[in-house]
This record gives structure tokens, C-alpha cells and sequence, in this order.
């Protein structure tokens, strides 16, 4: 199944579980959808195999950064009616605590939805949503 | 604990990571202030199933390590730190079925923190499909590796 015909089943049941499955890498990551009316969480469940340093323990850097990645393109594809995969133009990403080993979750704040470009803000957190762990900005061509 | 200059002795630390060992990152050559690590192209890394082209976010993981052992190479030492940012530019998508490499260098110290540059590409460094900048700072924390740590 293309992932045109993939997006077209997942809109018509309506059943956002399901979109992780439709990129390979948040397939891998665990990621999970969360809708609740009209807002969308990524989670990323926690795993020790995403640890980066042992010691302390703290979530790898890349793994968290990999997952707001795919938690910006995610969010696209629920809230556009896009048939394809935006193109990622840049990330840009800025870590302010350490990630604990534990669940982390992220919310994706379109800033500028273009016709040709679009802006995102996507924060993490693993406590509430007013104390971001690692936030990120990300402009996406929209095809 | 100096880092050690040899391949094969330095890419052992590279799995003592979890996340490093489950994506396969893998170390390719070390050079003075800087390193070349390499990510393998796997089916569960694509973030474009319509064209099999790598997601943004394995590169970052790659992208990420490589940025860390640049700063080793450069300071010879495994000295406690975080990255405080990165910014990755996509130049093209990589080219999908084979292995990508990122090359970085730490260009500047202070006491506090150490940026780093470099770029990812598939086989030629003249070609690169991503550009990209961080900054690591320098913490109190325990380091991931230690004199005492025992190599898997």
C-alpha cells in the first residue's frame, strides 16, 4: 500500500494509532500517537535501548532529537491533508535538561503553515507540558 | 582516561551507548580535533517509505555522536559533557540503500564549551546531503565513559 492509500485509510477511520506505521523510523522509535480533540502528543515510551549515557542515565541526544523530528512530520500529516512526506529544509534543536530514562512527549506547535514552507516549534517534556526538556524548530517544504 | 588513538580501541566505546549500538553507528576514522562515524542504511531507519530516503532523525543520531567524539579527539580526553544545541541543514535527501558518513570537527574551545561543525554525506565529502553546526557544554556530571568503565 502506497502512503497516500495509507494517510486515505487512516483519515477515513479516523484511527491516528495507526500513523506511526506509516514511517518506518517512528515505527522503530515505538513512537505512539495521542489525540485528544483537537490536539495531537507524540509519545516516545521509554526503552533502554534509547539510552545514550549510562551513567548518569540519560535518553541519547539523537534519540530524542530523531523523535521530535518525527513527531513534527507526524503532526503535519494529522493536521494537513498532505499525501506525501514534507521535506525536512532544517532542524535546529536546543537541549535544556538532561532526558531522564522515562517516557518523553512532545507537542507540536505549527507556527506558520505555508503553502510552500511551513514553520514548526515542537517541545518535549517528560513532567507537564510547561517544563520542556528539549525544544526544536523545524521548517518543512511542503510538497 | 586519554582517549586512545587507534580505530579499533576508540570505536569500542561507541557501544557502550545503547542507542549507538541498537542504530549500528560504527567508527570510521579519527583525525586531529575531529572524527568520521558512519550509520548503516537499514529499511527501519527510512522516514519516506514512497522513496526509501533516510530520516531526518537517524542522521541526527549520527550527526549527534559524531559531534561528541569530535570534541574527545579534540581535548584527548573523555571530559563530562552535553550538547546545548545542534543545527542541521538538509541539503538533499541521501541517497537511499546506502551507508551515510558524518565528518565533524570541534573548531573552537573555551573552558566552558566546544563547537563543532561538519557535514554528512554518502561516500564523497565534496557531496554532502547535510550541513550542520553544535555547541557541547562542558558539565560536572559523570562522563559516559570512565577509567573505570569495562568495555562490552
Amino acid at each position: 500500500m502506497s502512503l497516500a492509500d495509507t494517510l486515505a485509510d487512516i483519515r477515513r477511520r479516523n484511527d491516528w494509532a495507526l500513523l506511526p506505521q506509516a514511517v518506518p523510523f517512528a515505527h522503530m522509535l515505538g513512537l505512539r500517537v495521542d489525540v485528544r480533540g483537537e490536539s495531537l502528543t507524540c509519545v516516545l515510551p521509554y526503552e533502554p535501548s534509547l539510552i545514550g549515557n549510562p551513567v548518569l542515565p540519560a535518553l541519547h541526544g539523537g534519540a530524542v532529537g530523531g523523535f521530535m523530528e518525527c513527531a513534527g512530520i507526524l503532526h503535519m500529516l494529522w493536521s494537513t491533508d498532505a499525501q506525501s512526506i514534507p521535506k525536512t529544509i532544517n532542524f535546529g534543536i536546543d537541549y535544556l535538561l538532561s532526558c531522564r530514562a522515562q517516557d518523553t512527549f512532545a507537542n507540536v506547535y505549527v507556527v506558520k503553515l505555508g503553502k510552500r514552507v511551513s514553520n514548526l516549534r515542537i517541545e518535549a517534556w517528560q513532567t507537564t507540558p510547561d517544563k520542556p526538556v528539549v525544544v526544536a524548530t523545524m521548517n518543512l517544504l511542503m510538497r | 582516561m586519554n582517549i586512545p588513538h587507534d580505530t579499533t580501541a576508540w570505536a569500542r566505546f561507541l557501544a557502550i551507548s545503547p542507542y549507538t549500538a541498537r542504530l549500528g553507528i560504527e567508527a570510521v576514522a579519527a583525525e586531529d580535533g575531529g572524527c568520521v562515524l558512519a550509520l548503516p542504511y537499514r529499511p527501519d531507519f527510512v522516514g519516506d517509505p514512497d522513496n526509501g530516503v533516510l530520516h531526518g532523525g537517524a542522521v541526527t543520531a549520527l550527526i549527534d555522536t559524531t559531534f561528541g567524539f569530535a570534541v574527545y579527539f579534540r581535548i584527548r580526553e573523555f571530559r563530562p559533557m552535553a550538547t546545548l544545541d545542534m543545527r542541521i541543514d538538509y541539503l538533499r535527501p541521501a541517497k537511499p540503500g546506502v551507508k551515510v558518513h558524518t565528518r565533524a570537527h570541534c573548531y573552537k574551545l573555551t573552558p566552558e564549551l566546544a563547537f563543532v561543525r561538519g557535514c554528512s554525506y554518502e561516500d564523497d565529502l565534496e557531496d554532502p546531503f547535510a550541513s550542520c553546526v553544535g555547541v557541547f557544554m562542558f558539565t560536572a556530571g559523570q562522563p559516559s565513559f570512565t577509567a573505570k568503565t569495562t568495555l562490552p
